[in-house]
């Protein structure tokens, strides 16, 4: 074995410039992915608690098919398989926007979404039914109750679970690289292929993800040392 | 007027008949202690006075006015009646004069001074102000019933419904919470206990109701009943409990 190791060459110069890119690109999808899989991941949980059937139908057949098909199968759906069932109109605006993009950031949404609604979902069944009785004999109305009583605490034990997600979402943002999105994977194999120094670039972007997961980690056990003391769960 | 008059009242659930012609009446400042065996619909009977259980048939009138009368607002009457769990139930993410304050800023709009000025004197009156700022899980079994009754008290009820207040706490904590009880009684509140506490009962209670299978089968003034209870079912009941 004579592999030369040169690690100034994927950290600085234009190598280190695609691994930044690579990075900025990594945050924007995992950011935009994850505040929209919030939004949909809400709503998909309100219509799984409401009474309205085909609401409960359509939200657990949502849930139950996204959770359980693989992530890769729906990137390459959504980008190479939703021009057909997509409205022309939307198929062109999508085409002129960043479409490799736009497919990552609705697989990851859709896929992270049915994760998200399942743990508000559990959530809110985890609060015990005597805190909305307790609350309502006092004379709270059903909205004070909830948004005073049952949902702080729901929130409070759903917050690591659904960081947790988050992190999820930026370690699976890596596959949108098989549809062309240059994050940082992208970035990491690209350098290989102009470089052959395939072990110092993965080496680099395998440690970028693991301090964004670590610094996260960590600030989810303060958050449960100093929040979730006094509640059962 | 009575404060609170049972009609005929009758509950299922489903096929089941928990309430079966409940009639009653209970003065201001009576205090009536409910005992019976497990199963008996103490509890269910209790919780049809603040509406969180519905009955099917019959009347419950609060000083005269239909509980399910159109002109009432079901928080405005719970926020009249107070009640106290078996399991307390107190909010655990909130501070103990949060619990408090909670309902009377909220419900009542009380402001937030004058809530906390009133709960610091309702935990003084129940024997644990110095824990206001403590949250429910750092606090005994007994402190945290005390902390709910206080809760209860915040809004001035004029009645208090105590649903097996000190079945869930260590002998040597019942006492504390007995006490603040008997206290409320002999300033004049008006309340429902459903409890197998007899030493209480003799103490305080102005009658005690047996119930058994949905029905009331025998109320008498303490002193009578224990001493000539008339139901074979009653005198099976006070020898297992006493
Ligand atoms: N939600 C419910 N659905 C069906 N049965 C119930 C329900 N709640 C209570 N019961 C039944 O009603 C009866 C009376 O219950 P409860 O009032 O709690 O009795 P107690 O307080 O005297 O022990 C019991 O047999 C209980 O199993
Ligand atoms: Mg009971």
């Amino acid at each position: 074995m004579n592999y030369q190791f040169n690690w100034k060459l994927v950290l600085t110069g234009e190598y280190g410039q695609w691994i930044l890119q690579g990075l900025w690109i990594t945050l924007e999808i995992s950011f935009v992915s994850i505040v929209l899989s919030m939004l949909l991941g809400t709503i998909i949980a309100v219509f799984r608690l409401s009474r309205v059937k085909p609401l409960v139908w359509f939200s657990a057949t949502f849930t139950e098919f996204f959770r359980n098909t693989p992530l890769l199968v729906q990137i390459f759906f959504w980008y190479f398989g939703s021009y057909a069932i997509l409205p022309d109109a939307v198929n062109k605006w999508l085409y002129k926007q960043d479409f490799e993009f736009a497919a990552g950031v609705i697989s990851l949404t859709v896929y992270t979404s049915a994760f998200i609604a399942e743990e508000i979902r559990s959530g809110i069944f985890s609060i015990p039914k005597n805190q909305l009785e307790a609350s309502r004999a006092c004379g709270l109305s059903f909205l004070q109750a909830m948004s005073f009583v049952v949902l702080p605490q729901a929130f409070r034990i759903i917050i690591p679970p659904l960081i947790s997600q988050f992190l999820n979402v930026i370690k699976n943002s890596s596959l949108v690289m098989t549809i062309g999105v240059m994050d940082l994977t992208y970035m990491a194999r690209q350098i290989e292929s102009y470089t052959f120094h395939g072990f110092e670039a993965f080496t680099v972007s395998t440690l970028i993800y693991l301090v964004i997961s670590l610094i996260v980690s960590l600030l989810v056990n303060q958050y449960n040392k100093h929040f979730l003391r006094f509640i059962p769960h | 007027m009575s404060m609170i008059e049972f009609h005929n009242v009758n509950k299922w659930y489903g096929d089941f008949h928990v309430l079966k012609d409940i009639n009653e009446s209970v003065e201001s400042g009576e205090v009536l202690v409910i005992c019976g065996p497990s199963g008996s619909g103490k509890s269910t009977l209790i919780r049809c006075v603040n509406r969180l259980e519905e009955y099917q048939k019959g009347h419950i009138l609060i000083e005269g006015r239909d509980l399910h009368g159109d002109d009432v607002n079901v928080n405005e009457l719970r926020s009249e009646i107070g009640i106290v769990f078996q399991q307390f139930n107190l909010y655990p993410h909130l501070s103990v004069l949060k619990n408090i304050t909670l309902a009377p800023i909220k419900v009542r709009k009380t402001p937030k001074k004058d809530a906390e000025e009133m709960a610091m004197q309702l935990l003084e009156r129940v024997g644990i102000h110095s824990q206001a700022t403590k949250y429910p899980a750092e606090l005994s079994g007994g402190q945290q019933q005390r902390v709910a009754i206080a809760r209860a008290l915040a809004m001035k009820p004029k009645i208090m419904l105590f649903d097996e207040p000190t079945s869930a706490l260590d002998p040597e904590m019942i006492n504390e919470v007995l006490n603040v009880m008997k206290d409320l009684a002999r300033e004049g509140m008006t309340m429902l206990c459903v409890t197998h506490e007899m030493g209480f009962a003799r103490e305080v209670a102005d009658r005690v109701v047996f119930m058994d299978f949905g029905e009331i089968l025998e109320q008498a003034p303490p002193d009578e009943f224990f001493r000539n209870p008339k139901h074979e079912r009653t005198k099976l009941f006070l020898k297992e409990i006493l």
